[in-house]
């Protein structure tokens, strides 16, 4: 009934296991870390390069990358062998090393475009201005997109501004709008619910089906956000 | 090369197999919610390989033909109608200009797939043609078909279309509910023995919050042990999710690509059409099989498929 593979020669906390019929996981420690997300983005990278028949998708997750397969078309021992090589390699130091794009995001803060900025400055008990140079200060990690086709789930905010969810999630969260969940931070791609709280507002389209670069943010990505004014907001709305 | 929608039906979307290939971005793979019955459609029609379909849910459609066309029926078992003419399903025949083809009553399943030659022709939005309605991508608009829209036939094979080998055998439609094969995992370890029986001895209903996202239902719950720090990870289709509440969550074919949910099972890629053809308040029992059924009940569709002309 197990669904985890029995595997040899597995770097310490790896595993392999089975989801289902037509899916295998290969997934490290469950933590939340940059140094565990480089060697999983690593593991990806190399898995969607050996081209093996009958692979349908390689998804990067926080811990794991999941490989999607064709069971009638697959050989399943040779997507087990690969993985087990990859991750061998994605686990030294060298191979790891993190080649995530740097990708610049300017935001306009607080006011309309970010309606929770007084409420975050009120939990974190400082001003709406110390919050936005908080979150500008830290260069953030791409660890995963889901949700939302484009949604980029970032870390990690510092924690005197990781304030949790909304007790009540909106019912319509603009497109472009930036929040924080607890130490995540992200951009809704599309007007929507959500429970973020809303800190402010980037003009930059992150998902544009008409652009070579459909997602503006991929897995493993850098991400700096940048205070922009209201003037240059609009000036970038009416520009893209 | 156009055909008139009169009248959409519920909910008629165009389907194919799906967006494979840019979950990394967030992006759901959708496509037809029975890949089976879907897949016989477009070999009767020598659509090599599939193409677009319309995928009619519980009440179908009113088209108006403004070209011949070879089609086929699939899946649901719906009373169609060509100029008042009853027509068989699970078989070609020709549609020709001006002529109008009705949906009436369904008497088993939820959905039928209607195969044109040379399928539907509305934009590859990332490389497929499948409607994802919650993102508004893909098919007509991102949408459901609506009254009005003008559908474009894609051009037809030059090649003579194949012979059928042979009619292919009825195909196993549920009725008010079925038995759905599972395999373990791959979040067993949240499971305690009593939940894992509950599990499988129970029999659940598909409530009203299910839709081509997700079957959410309603039974015995089977709550998974403290889960709160799970992290979020990729989920495929069949995957059986369970949150704090202990009722079980299927996704299907237009669910969100990650999940945090415990997973107590996986639903097997070959019944996966039979979770396709089932509607609200329809049943549902579990039951654990081994890997080996899960890949001999595919090679038998295959074997079908190929006698169809695949």
């Amino acid at each position: 009934m197990a669904a985890n593979l029995q595997v040899k020669g597995l770097p310490d906390g790896w595993t392999l296991s089975y989801i289902g019929d037509c899916a295998i996981a290969a997934e490290c420690e469950q933590e939340i870390s940059p140094e565990l997300n480089n060697q999983v983005m690593a593991v990806a990278r190399r898995i969607r390069h050996r081209e093996c028949p009958g692979i349908r998708d390689v998804v990067e997750g926080y811990c794991g990358v999941t490989v999607y397969f064709d069971p009638l078309r697959v050989d399943i021992a040779l997507i087990i062998s690969n993985l087990r090589l990859e991750i061998v390699r994605g686990c030294e130091p060298h191979n790891c090393s993190s080649d995530g794009r740097l990708v610049r995001v300017p935001v306009c803060y607080g006011g309309i475009y970010g309606p929770d900025l007084r409420d975050v400055a009120g939990v974190a008990e400082c001003t709406e201005a110390e919050v936005i140079e908080r979150h500008t200060a830290v260069i953030y990690r791409v660890y995963m997109l889901g949700f939302l086709p484009g949604f980029a789930y970032m870390g990690s905010v510092t924690p005197s501004i990781a304030v949790s969810r909304r007790q009540t999630p909106r019912l319509s969260v603009p497109v472009g709008s930036v929040g924080i969940a607890g130490r995540q931070t992200g951009v809704y791609p599309s007007t929507g619910p959500g429970g973020w709280q809303l800190i402010g507002r980037t003009p930059v389209m992150v998902i544009d089906l008409g652009r070579p670069m459909a997602f503006a943010f991929h897995p493993g990505d850098k991400v700096q956000f940048e205070a922009v004014s209201s003037e240059v907001f609009d000036d970038l709305s009416t520009a893209v | 090369m156009s055909i008139y929608v009169r009248r959409p039906g519920l909910f008629t979307t165009v389907q194919d197999t799906g967006r494979w290939g840019h979950q990394r971005f967030g992006m759901p793979v959708a496509g037809a919610m029975d890949g089976f019955s879907y897949r016989l459609g477009n070999c009767l029609v020598g659509n090599k390989p599939p193409l677009a379909s319309l995928e009619i849910t519980l009440t179908g459609p009113e088209l108006e033909f403004q070209a011949r066309c070879v089609c086929a029926i699939t899946g649901a078992d719906f009373e169609v109608h060509i100029d008042g003419v009853e027509i068989a399903p699970n078989r070609r025949f020709v549609v020709r200009s001006g002529q109008h083809m009705w949906f009436g009553g369904l008497r088993s399943g939820a959905r039928a797939y209607l195969a044109i030659s040379g399928g539907f022709d509305v934009p590859l939005v990332l490389g497929s043609r499948s409607t994802h309605v919650a993102s508004g991508i893909g098919g007509v608009d991102g949408r459901a078909l609506r009254a009005g829209d003008l559908l474009k036939q894609g051009r037809m094979p030059d090649s003579v279309l194949p012979r059928v080998k042979s009619v292919p055998p009825r195909v196993k439609l549920p009725k008010g509910g079925s038995e759905v094969r599972v395999l373990a995992g791959p979040d067993s370890q949240f499971f305690d023995s009593v939940s894992a029986k509950g599990f499988v001895q129970s029999r659940y209903r598909i409530t009203e919050e299910s839709d081509r996202m997700g079957y959410r239902l309603a039974g015995e719950p089977v709550p998974p042990s403290d889960s709160a720090n799970m992290i979020s990870t990729a989920v495929p289709v069949g995957s059986v999710q369970v949150p704090a509440d202990g009722l079980p969550i299927v996704l299907m074919a237009d669910h969100q690509t990650t999940g945090g949910y415990p997973r107590i099972a996986t639903v097997i890629s070959a019944d996966l059409p039979i979770l396709g053809q089932l509607k609200v308040s329809d049943w549902i029992e579990f039951k654990f099989c081994k890997r080996s059924e899960a890949i001999e009940g595919l090679v038998a569709q295959e074997r079908t498929l190929m006698a169809a002309g695949d």
